[in-house]
């Protein structure tokens, strides 16, 4: 009798977990467009958003694409996925990360000529750490380096 | 699993156990943070900033692992009505919302250098600090249950059940959704972290990993020998109270 009372609470609790994990896997499915930190420029290309609404756009920083406007303290530069490229204006200090060839986060505003007007950059740096010493390497050295400690 | 749930067996093995996590934990946890603080290189983009890794990864480790105990205790306690369940789920939540704050504190001073900003509210972080907030609201909840029936309520364990939701959102935040924190360095059987950084970080998370483990034990010592206590003051009242 026992070991049966202990048997159909192990069933009960199963299924619980189940369908409380169905429905979690559930919100975060209907979530995953609306829980995204920012927009990638295929999204912005795709379906603009509003001139006034505020967004984030982020992606890589396009290599060579950083200039410094006469101002000396406005930037210009492009971002991308792969699949479309969004030029940014930017005005201010940027973080030491921002670097051409590696993510960025902006938060601004599209303009009305499609570049779009970032009041704040964040870096976002990627998953891979490697040490100074490699840093004379290209970015392919330096990714076959660690993926030999695999 | 069925033998561990005898008390008394229990304080036997933790005895010995606890005083041993303790130890082993401490040595190679401060021999792994003085090596990746002093001996481990710098980061090539991020420089010296990325030393606060070795302290930062361990800690969302065991804020994660600390109330994975507390679900599987949970279950335990829900279908096996093991007498140690409920304490164990109590042990672990201390040190568990303890390492889910110093990981959100390393992570907002290791934010700003790296990324230009203390906090943002993407999906990484929001739901790291969802979890304390479930710490905190467990604690609350098993302190409830334990001051109005002896702790002999169901909720806090339902309660630990159903937050172990959160865990799998934690971990998948940067996969599902753009965030502003990267995906993971470490996955299963590869890194694209280079060695220089990984092994002083794997000998953190192993000591740091013990640690915790000795804390579990001796705060499960301590409930027990708490209880034991209260039982004998509540027999003495009793048998004077006779006279």
């Amino acid at each position: 009798m026992a070991i049966k009372a202990k048997h159909q609470r192990l069933v009960l609790l199963v299924i619980a977990l189940v369908v409380l994990v169905g429905a979690a896997l559930l919100a975060a499915w209907a979530l995953r467009n609306q829980a995204s930190y920012f927009y990638v420029p295929s999204e912005i290309v795709a379906d603009p958003p509003e001139p006034d609404r505020a967004v984030r756009l982020g992606g890589m920083v396009e290599k060579g694409s950083i200039k410094t406007e006469p101002d000396g303290v406005t930037i210009a530069f492009v971002v991308q996925d792969g699949k479309a490229r969004v030029p940014v204006v930017f005005k201010g200090i940027v973080p030491s990360l921002f670097v051409e060839g590696s993510g960025v986060v902006a938060e601004g505003k599209m303009g009305a000529d499609g570049t779009f007007v970032a009041d704040n950059l964040l870096a976002k740096h990627d998953e891979n750490y490697v040490p100074r010493e490699m840093q004379s390497m290209t970015a392919e050295q330096a990714k076959n380096v660690v993926a030999e400690t695999k | 699993m069925h033998g561990f749930a005898n008390p008394a067996r229990f304080l036997r093995i933790a005895r010995w156990l606890m005083p041993l996590c303790m130890v082993a934990g401490v040595a190679l946890a401060m021999g792994a943070l003085g090596w990746g603080l002093f001996e481990a290189p710098a980061e090539r983009l991020q420089g010296e900033t990325v030393r606060i890794v070795y302290l930062h990864v361990p800690s969302a480790w065991l804020g994660m692992a600390g109330w994975m105990g507390i679900a599987a205790a949970s279950f335990s306690e829900l279908v096996w009505r093991h007498p140690l369940a409920g304490i164990a789920a109590r042990a672990c939540a201390v040190p568990g919302a303890l390492f889910t704050a110093v990981c959100l504190v390393t992570g907002s001073l290791w934010g700003r250098p790296a990324w230009g900003t203390w906090w943002v509210w993407d999906g990484r972080l929001t739901s790291m600090l969802v979890l304390l907030f479930l710490y905190f609201g467990w604690m609350a909840l098993s302190q409830a249950s334990e001051a109005s029936d002896g702790g002999h309520n169901k909720t806090p364990a339902i309660f630990g059940l159903v937050g172990a939701v959160n865990i799998p959102i934690i971990h998948y935040s940067v996969t599902w959704w753009n965030s502003l924190h990267q995906p993971p360095s470490i996955t299963m059987g590869k890194s694209a972290m280079s060695a220089d950084f990984l092994v002083p970080l794997l000998l953190a998370m192993l000591g740091f990993t013990l640690i915790f483990a000795g804390v579990v034990l001796a705060r499960m010592r301590a409930i027990l020998a708490d209880q034991q206590a209260e039982a004998r003051l509540r027999r003495k009242a009793l048998s004077e109270a006779e006279f």
